[in-house]
């Protein structure tokens, strides 16, 4: 049997696309833990980044923050806070899915930032712009892309890592693979397999198009 | 007026970029902070706007300290104008321009009302409005700078170095347009650049800085190349400054003649009488007046002589011209201008034309060399008073230099008597 | 302590031995990766149409997840070492491509045009004069390719006793003894920073022409402005890495 057979067996399986197991719940199941993991995260990270950014301070302790989260192995933290939280619903994959994303979030917030060319930020203090009005009129909508990218590849390993979510006992796409593996079901495996990166894609397309709305077309094109 | 009293700016680290600075800037003119890079002059200019804070003195804007004054309310009535311009790329140019009427409070309309008014000010197309900062050349987005700091109208402008990252040939365009700018607005600028020339052409005072923040030198353009105070001074203006200093002397007076220009169909009995005994040449114009170039009185005469097949001889004769070379504007170019077309021209004689490019006269370099000695003469006697440091010191020197000697300095024919021989002799 | 480091019979490894093996399993790929991207990255460089496909093809790749990935090759490669392995090595690449690219993209033109106009040949400039100028980029890159990697292997336990250390997390889970867990955890952890940190020193051996630290980075900012020394901004020397976060895209 090759992949497609699998995916064949896998999709045309009616079982599979409707109740508690069914494809939709699963698909809502994994936005869902994706969607408020991503959203803590830019909680955090965000004003952090924009903060840290147009002040031009904290960029050692920010940029030492960074390799430590990014050195905390996603996987073993979810194993580490079920074992230590116990079952408590979404809780213990939340706290490794918000450590995986905060990191690119409040980085690049920060060097986004950073990287606006001086001389309009020199033009707008020059004006007379407070403080903030620099921040959200200028700084902000020149950095958006790089901010959105950084907020894209969060999204991309939550999404990817909220997959793993399955091996505690949550759904999401990774149940299919999880439990697939344990009953020998490779077309269960494969199928969720394809299904988690369809939703990863679908992030990109998603963020691509916050893109095409909320960046200026001076802006995209200008760079 | 901005007074600048003692300012001091010492960094944390020790640097002195400013040290006890003190410069009167005089209202509805153009002052020019020029140095060498590390001078302080960006400093100085930014401790206008207090986009950098004294450590010591103080900065008065019409007797008012600008250190009680709220800060985004100072700058905001202040144009501010940077080397790249420093666009929001974000922003189309309308909106650009129409910044800081709008963090005043203005409508949206009326702010954009203002900024197209402006675009057309600063000589920017009208069909640019929607465009976005990337769209557009140097030269343009500069000029959109600019318009966007006169945007509110504020009374004073701040430039710095706004015109360095654009080519020459732009820059000139630039500088040009800030003048013609600057002549209907009025508008008291302080302009920062490295560049001597870009200095003396803007400015009506001109302070020059010298590393370490002191000031070397603070005068009209003219007084500064005449008089330049010390040897730092000197050398920072370069080795010309004699030609240079010849800009601001008018070409008004100066002694031209008409007598060797002839029509192109001139008869043998006008040539041999407008023929000059210096002057083996002879300047053939066409029926308006304009100059078509220079003739051999031998070359001109016996063709005309022969007059029968005119029609093919009036186009060789045309051909065979020495070419007249750029002509001065008589009264509106300067004797630097005068002396150019002189050095240029292949008889050592420059064309002299009114507005309209019809030919007044012509002139030799003894002539112009006389007119230049009788305007120095005029001018000794005369700038001690511009430089002291009145407040309407500028003014006088702003319009001054280009008229001062054609009015009431001695005239190149005056009797001086130094100015007989070759001027008498063209006659 | 032996709580912590006595490994169970079924890992068939000691402590030391398990972190040996979880190191080959998350470098390698990364040497892999680096041996793949640099040519690729010479191709795009020189044949700038090819880049935007290129990126394209690395963004999908690197939105796999790595489980999916996993599970995907098992049916090929089976329960083996290699089955993490290529994974890790597409996610290296997929990484270590736009390090390079934008790297050697971000050299001034006018060097390059000075190195031309001596006569080097495209080849010859490319890896004489712009990979070593971009330098502290790839290095960006292969930080964050090797940081992700050693954090990716543990993943491995999933599809089968894979892991390395990862596979502590199952072993401590089904013996219950959570000792184990932490265990893995922290050394996978220290693993990581403990290789970044040999990455930045060999930055810095690899860059003497680069300032280094905080005073260092200050001096150049200082130097760089050429006027004033209006607040310097305190240059972050690994600026590039954030970029890097955004480098697919």
């Amino acid at each position: 049997m090759n992949i497609l057979n699998f995916l064949n067996t896998f999709f045309s399986d009616g079982a599979n696309w409707h109740g508690a197991n069914g494809i939709p719940h699963r698909l809502l199941e994994h936005i869902q833990y994706s969607a408020v993991a991503l959203a803590i995260a830019a909680a955090i990270g965000l004003p952090i980044g924009l903060f840290t950014g147009h002040t031009g301070r904290g960029g050692y302790a920010l940029s030492a923050f960074a390799t430590g989260a990014r050195a905390l192995p996603s996987f073993g933290l979810l194993v580490l806070m079920t074992i230590w939280l116990g079952q408590l619903g979404t809780t213990p994959a939340m706290i490794p899915l918000v450590a995986l994303a905060v990191a690119p979030i409040l980085v690049t917030t920060h060097e986004a930032i950073r990287s606006v060319d001086p001389a309009p930020v020199d033009a707008a203090r020059g004006m007379g712009m407070t403080s903030p009005s620099v921040l959200f009129q200028v700084e902000l909508p020149v950095a958006l892309p790089l901010i959105l990218g950084g907020l894209r590849s969060a999204a991309i390993q939550v999404v990817s890592t909220a997959t793993i979510a399955a091996y505690i006992s949550l759904g999401g796409f990774g149940r299919y693979i999880i439990d697939g593996l344990a009953s020998h079901t490779y077309s269960d495996v494969v199928g969720g397999a394809v299904l988690v990166a369809g939703l990863a894609l679908a992030t990109i397309g998603v963020f691509w198009l916050v893109g095409r709305l909320v960046v200026s077309p001076g802006v995209r094109r200008g760079r | 007026m901005i007074r600048i009293e003692s300012v001091t700016k010492r960094y944390a680290d020790g640097t002195v970029a400013v040290d006890d600075l003190t410069l009167d800037i005089p209202d509805g003119s153009i002052t020019v902070l020029v140095g060498p890079s590390g001078c302080g002059k960006t400093t100085t200019l930014r401790m206008i706007n207090r986009m950098i804070e004294p450590s010591g003195g103080r900065i008065l804007l019409d007797g008012q300290d600008l250190a009680q004054q709220p800060v985004t309310a100072l700058r905001r009535s202040m144009g501010y104008v940077i080397q790249n311009a420093g666009l929001f790329q974000h922003r189309t140019i309308v909106d650009n321009i129409a910044t800081v009427p709008r963090m005043l409070g203005w409508d949206r309309g009326r702010a954009r009302e203002r900024a197209r008014e402006l675009m057309d000010r600063v000589g920017l197309d009208a069909t640019l409005a929607k465009r976005y900062p990337y769209q557009l050349s140097g030269g343009q987005q500069q000029r959109v700078g600019v318009a966007r700091a006169l945007a509110a109208d504020p009374p004073v402008l701040l430039m710095d170095e706004p015109f360095s990252a654009v080519d020459p040939i732009v820059r000139k365009g630039l500088q040009a347009e800030l003048l013609r700018i600057q002549s209907e607005l009025g508008k008291t600028i302080v302009f920062v650049t490295h560049d001597i020339d870009e200095a003396i052409k803007l400015g009506n005072m001109i302070a020059v800085m010298r590393t370490g923040g002191h000031l070397a030198q603070y005068a009209p353009p003219d007084e500064l190349l005449s008089a330049p105070a010390d040897a730092f001074v000197e050398d920072f203006l370069g080795t010309d400054r004699g030609i240079r200093r010849l800009s601001f002397f008018t070409s008004a007076g100066l002694d031209v003649t008409a007598t060797p220009i002839v029509t192109a169909d001139a008869d043998a009995a006008q040539i041999a009488e407008r023929t000059l005994p210096e002057l083996p040449y002879l300047l053939v114009t066409d029926a308006d007046g304009k100059p078509l170039g220079w003739a051999k009185a031998e070359d001109l005469a016996p063709r005309t002589d022969a007059g029968d097949g005119a029609s093919t001889e009036d186009g060789a004769s045309t051909a065979d011209l020495l070419p007249h070379g750029r002509p001065f504007v008589l009264g509106q170019d300067s004797l630097r201008d005068a002396l150019d077309c002189a050095v240029l021209s292949p008889t050592g004689w420059a064309v002299a034309v009114d507005g309209t490019g019809k030919v007044v006269g012509v002139t030799s370099q003894e002539t112009i060399a006389t007119a230049i000695r009788g305007a120095h003469a005029g001018r000794a006697t005369k700038p001690a008073e511009p430089d002291a440091d009145a407040p309407d010191a500028a003014d006088t020197s702003a319009a001054g230099p280009a008229q001062a000697p054609a009015t009431d300095g001695p005239a190149p024919d005056a009797p001086d008597g130094d100015a007989d021989a070759p001027v008498k002799a063209a006659r | 302590m032996n709580q912590y480091f006595d490994m169970p019979s079924d890992l068939q490894h000691s402590y030391v031995g398990l972190i040996g093996l979880h190191l080959q399993e998350a470098l390698l790929p990364v040497l892999f990766g680096l041996l793949i991207a640099l040519p690729l990255a010479l191709v795009c460089s020189r044949f700038s149409w090819f880049y935007a496909p290129v990126l394209w093809v690395t963004t999908v790749l690197y939105a796999i997840p790595s489980l999916a990935f996993f599970v995907v090759l098992l049916d090929y490669t089976g329960d083996s070492t290699t089955t993490v392995m290529i994974p890790l090595t597409v996610y290296s690449l997929v990484l270590l491509v736009p390090a390079i690219v934008e790297g050697t993209r971000a050299v001034s033109p006018d060097t390059v045009a000075a190195a031309t106009a001596m006569g080097f040949g495209s080849l010859r400039r490319f890896v004489q004069v712009e990979l070593p100028i971009a330098v502290p980029a790839i290095m960006a890159g292969l930080r964050l390719a090797a940081v992700s990697s050693i954090s990716l292997v543990s993943v491995g336990a999933i599809i089968g006793n894979e892991g390395a250390l990862g596979n502590l997390l199952h072993d401590g889970q089904i013996y219950h003894r959570d000792p184990l867990i932490i265990t893995s955890v922290v050394t996978t952890a220290v693993l990581a920073i403990v290789v970044d940190g040999l990455l930045v020193l060999a930055q810095v051996l690899l860059t003497p022409w680069q300032p280094h630290g905080r005073r260092a980075a200050r001096r150049a900012a200082r130097a760089a402005a050429v006027d004033e020394p209006a607040a310097p901004r305190d240059a972050v020397t690994d600026a590039v890495p954030a970029a890097l976060e955004d480098a697919v895209r």
